[in-house]
């Protein structure tokens, strides 16, 4: 039986994260403390709101170190929306933030890149697309999920990666192009809501289980 | 540009928790939950849920539902129906919604939309709109599940309630709603062009050829349909198809 730890740091709706791995097979524990993040099999990072945010709860929960070591390790972890934007270095929403630092890059407003008419924030589906030049997708968590099908993703901010290697699938944003998925080792992180993405998502999350 | 998403929506009206509703022998009254699932199965890029009798019937049943659509259905849930204020859309969203939809409450007092939407964010209010044709090329806003005039021109309402906060507008047809017969196509289009957030449009849809319509001709960003669905005349799966093989960009599922 997979146990899950979901990081409960009080930014956002962890009834729909608990449900969707529950109905995978998976028992779900929330967590606040540091002595059940170091002992975690898998732990998962969710989260909606601004990047400064997260990472002052984090902060005021003492559980930044504690998760930077328990990536460390190279035990699985899954950042979901602001929680995958707080695997960045930095991040540029309402301020300069330090994030938890497992990824090289920023994240930034999604038209900060590039001019375009497209509204903020982006809300609905999309299609995943692979970053590679053979247009096909090269991670386990993406087993069984074929470029082109559609996540759903709420956000106004992105993460840029200065490593393409940590790009496990993009999404476009007019013609700008974002990380929807990173990766590194077994930490991986979705822009979209897993939970909210049909069954593509509930596909990837099972594959997060079996990492 | 965002894909055109097909939204299956319940509404509950009168003193039954579903009223009317067969599919095909299963009779399921006061279970909502059991429609929701079925259409999220079928491939609903979104679930949309009024309880329009909501506060007649106890507070509790629209959280009771929320709760229990959690546990089957991954796909963003929208929740309307007696959201009178901020307590009312925490207790919501934290127990699987991600919008809520209000009508009466902001007509009554606008602020409530401000207030929602700085406490969780725009994309989290919708607006419903019920509106009624009153004149040519004009609509006016009714409340209390589509009996009661508002007094204020839909255009301009959904203009105040987008400056006010909301992110979305669920903008539905009384005049068409459940006769089958087509999109208020002037009505989409003169909204769509009113807002610079997405439109829904609800109330009219029979045929696959209603979608199009509305989707190509009243530039609605997204299409839900209830009564053409409920009775089994159509099922989510036709209505993609007939979406795809039209050109219109939607979700492709297996």
């Amino acid at each position: 039986m997979t146990h899950v730890l979901i990081v409960d740091y009080g930014l956002s709706n962890l009834h729909s994260v608990q449900r969707a791995f529950e109905k995978l097979g998976a028992t779900v524990e929330f967590v606040q403390s540091v002595d059940s993040i170091r002992k975690a099999e898998r732990i998962v990072l969710p989260g909606v709101g601004a990047f400064g945010v997260g990472m002052h709860e984090l902060t005021q929960r003492g559980l930044v170190e504690p998760l930077r070591d328990y990536i460390a390790t190279g035990r699985p972890f899954l950042g979901i929306c602001v929680g995958m934007q707080l695997m960045f270095s930095r991040g540029e929403e309402n301020g300069n933030h330090v994030g938890l630092g497992l990824l090289k890059g920023a994240v930034c407003r999604l038209d900060r890149l590039e001019q375009t008419a497209e509204k903020i924030p982006h809300v609905g589906w999309s299609p995943l697309r692979s970053p590679f030049p053979d247009g096909e997708f090269h991670h386990p968590l993406l087993d069984g999920v074929h470029p082109g099908e559609a996540a759903y993703f709420v956000h106004s901010y992105a993460g840029f990666s200065e490593d393409c290697e940590d790009i496990v699938a993009e999404a476009e944003f007019g013609s700008a192009n974002f990380a929807a998925i990173v990766g590194r080792g077994r930490a991986v992180g979705c822009q979209f809501h897993p939970e909210k993405s049909g069954k593509v998502g509930l596909k990837i999350l099972s594959n997060f289980l079996a990492l | 540009m965002a894909m055109v998403r097909l939204i299956a929506r319940m509404d509950i009206k009168g003193p039954n928790l579903i009223k009317g509703i067969h599919l095909e022998g299963l009779r399921v009254v006061g279970d909502p939950y059991a429609f929701a699932t079925r259409y999220y199965e079928q491939g609903a890029d979104e679930i949309v849920y009024i309880d329009a009798v909501a506060s007649l019937y106890g507070r509790n049943s629209l959280d009771d539902i929320v709760r229990r659509a959690a546990n089957g259905i991954f796909v963003p849930l929208t929740v309307g129906g007696g959201i009178r204020n901020v307590e009312d859309a925490r207790r919501l969203l934290r127990s699987g919604a991600d919008k809520v939809a209000l009508n009466t409450a902001a007509v009554l007092r606008p602020a409530l939309i401000s207030e929602i939407a700085s406490a969780f964010g725009n994309q989290c209010v919708v607006l419903s709109i019920a509106a009624k044709t009153v004149g040519d090329m004009r609509w006016e806003a009714y409340t209390n599940g589509g009996r009661e005039r508002s007094g204020l021109d839909v255009i301009d309402w959904a203009r105040r309630a987008v400056e006010l906060g909301a992110g979305e507008i669920l903008l539905t047809s009384v005049d068409r709603e459940g006769t089958r017969t087509g999109f208020d196509i002037d009505l989409v289009r003169s909204v769509v062009g009113a807002v610079p957030v997405p439109v829904i449009a609800s109330g009219g849809m029979g045929t696959t050829e209603h979608l199009v319509d509305v989707v190509r001709n009243g530039h609605a960003d997204a299409v839900a349909f209830a009564h053409c669905i409920h009775y089994g005349r159509l099922t989510i799966p036709d209505i993609r198809t007939a979406a795809l093989i039209a050109d219109i960009k939607v979700r492709q599922t297996a």
